[in-house]
């Protein structure tokens, strides 16, 4: 199962504790994220399910590149950091 | 008692003195402080908009359910810009330009399709925003399926059957940001503020980007208002019981927006506009550089007592209908909005 793992900065608005799941992909690794923790998605997606502006998403070392439909590929021994940017705040 | 919503937390001010703060470090950009259950709207930079509700009046606060807009909109809520409730439960506008309105005391909340799926939206535009977005909800304490909304930019709006149908109601007004041909068009008037007379709701107050506005048959029509020094500004409140008698800030105009010669006022009418008294005892009458937001001026249940915060951390009071203010603070964080604790 991949490593899904947030920014400790969010941790203090929500419940959102690092955990593994499965997914093929980064949306599908939310969405099991997200069954246990709803609150989470509304921070860090917004209303389309797009990435919000400020959001990076990491698969390993590198940043994805669908931010709309979170198709970026993961693996079971992937690492997934949710992070925030420099901007926007 | 009143709460100031700020750029870096929400304030509680009682007696003239901050007693409480909540949020700290956080933007909080409206409060709603009418009914049992108040709401906060927190903006985080990164996360986006999210509503607390605080069940026993400020003290603690926690999160709730929070606007979004469904599957097929197309659109995602960027600053929740308005929050008001009436008997048929509470509303919240956003930007961009949707309505939502909650049944259970803010745990969910539904969009608006009526208004959304109006045609007219199409040619809504933004106002300082990049998007269009409702600042503005007065819910009609005399008939309980009516309600009017202020949109910038897309005018004024009021449906009569709680929401199932709306129509524009901007006669009267005039955009000068728009070729003369259509600067009396309902659909693209830029109000930055309305307000209602709680006692005599036929009685309607605005500002205007181009100017103050009063209506005196429930928006039906709109009378331009001279305000002195300046008719350009964000904020107007209006006195609770007394139709007549409404407060604007003024500034100098859409891109001068400071006082008229550096001087903060507050400008009064009490005879529905006709004439005005220009207040500005107690209030700093030199390199004073303070922007008064629209949802920053608030005036309480009796009438006499106001408060309004500037976007240079001034929070200015009164409590004899604005002919002296005092100073309560000068030094917080850039203010949102000043609203004054309602009875439950």
């Amino acid at each position: 199962m991949a490593h899904l793992e947030f920014t400790p900065n969010l941790a203090k608005l929500v419940d959102c504790p690092a955990g593994e799941h499965d997914g093929a992909s980064v949306a599908e690794v939310f969405a099991s994220a997200f069954v246990d923790r709803p609150r989470v998605r509304g921070y860090i997606l917004d209303d389309r399910g797009a990435l919000r502006k400020y959001i990076m998403v990491f698969v390993n070392e590198s940043m994805i590149e669908d931010r709309a439909s979170l198709s970026d590929p993961t693996g079971p021994t992937d690492r997934i950091f949710v992070m925030q940017a420099l901007s926007g705040g | 008692m009143y709460l100031v919503a700020t750029r870096k937390g929400l304030f509680t001010v009682v007696g003239g003195e901050i007693v409480a703060s909540a949020f700290s470090g956080i933007p909080v950009t409206l409060v709603l402080t009418r009914g049992k259950r108040w709401f906060a709207a927190v903006e985080h930079g990164h996360y986006g908009p999210k509503l607390h509700a605080s069940d026993d009046r400020g003290a603690t606060w926690a999160e709730v359910g929070s606007p979004a807009f469904p599957e097929g909109a197309d659109a995602s809520v960027n600053t929740i810009w308005a929050l008001e409730r009436s008997s048929g439960g509470l509303w919240c506008g956003t930007i961009p330009g949707g309505l939502f309105r909650s049944r259970d005391d803010g745990a969910t909340w539904q969009l608006v399709r009526s208004l959304w799926d109006r045609p007219e939206r199409a040619r809504w535009f933004g106002g300082g925003a990049d998007e269009p977005g409702i600042h503005s909800i007065c819910a009609d304490p005399a008939e309980q399926a009516t309600l009017r909304i202020g949109v910038s930019c897309g005018g004024v709006l009021i449906t009569r059957d709680d929401g199932e149908t709306w129509r524009t109601q901007s006669e009267g007004m005039t955009a000068n940001y728009v070729p003369p041909e259509i600067a009396s068009d309902a659909d693209i008037q830029d109000p930055h503020c309305v307000v209602q007379c709680a006692a005599e709701p036929a009685t309607l107050w605005c500002q205007h980007h181009c100017g103050a506005y009063r209506s005196v048959d429930g928006g039906e029509s709109w009378q331009p208002i001279e305000v002195p020094p300046s008719s350009f500004g964000f904020a107007v409140a209006v006195h609770p019981h007394e139709p007549d008698t409404a407060w604007f800030v003024p500034a100098v105009s859409d891109d001068m927006r400071v006082p008229v010669d550096a001087k903060v006022v507050v400008s009064r009418t009490r005879d529905g506009g006709q004439s005005f008294d220009v207040l500005r005892s107690g209030l700093p009458q030199a390199h004073a550089y303070d922007l008064v937001y629209r949802h920053a001026l608030d005036v309480d249940g009796t009438g006499t007592r106001l408060a309004f915060g500037s976007t240079t951390g001034s929070v200015w009071e009164t409590d004899d209908g604005g002919d002296t203010w005092r100073t309560v603070s000068v030094n917080l964080p850039p203010v949102y909005c000043v609203r004054f604790a309602h009875e439950a």
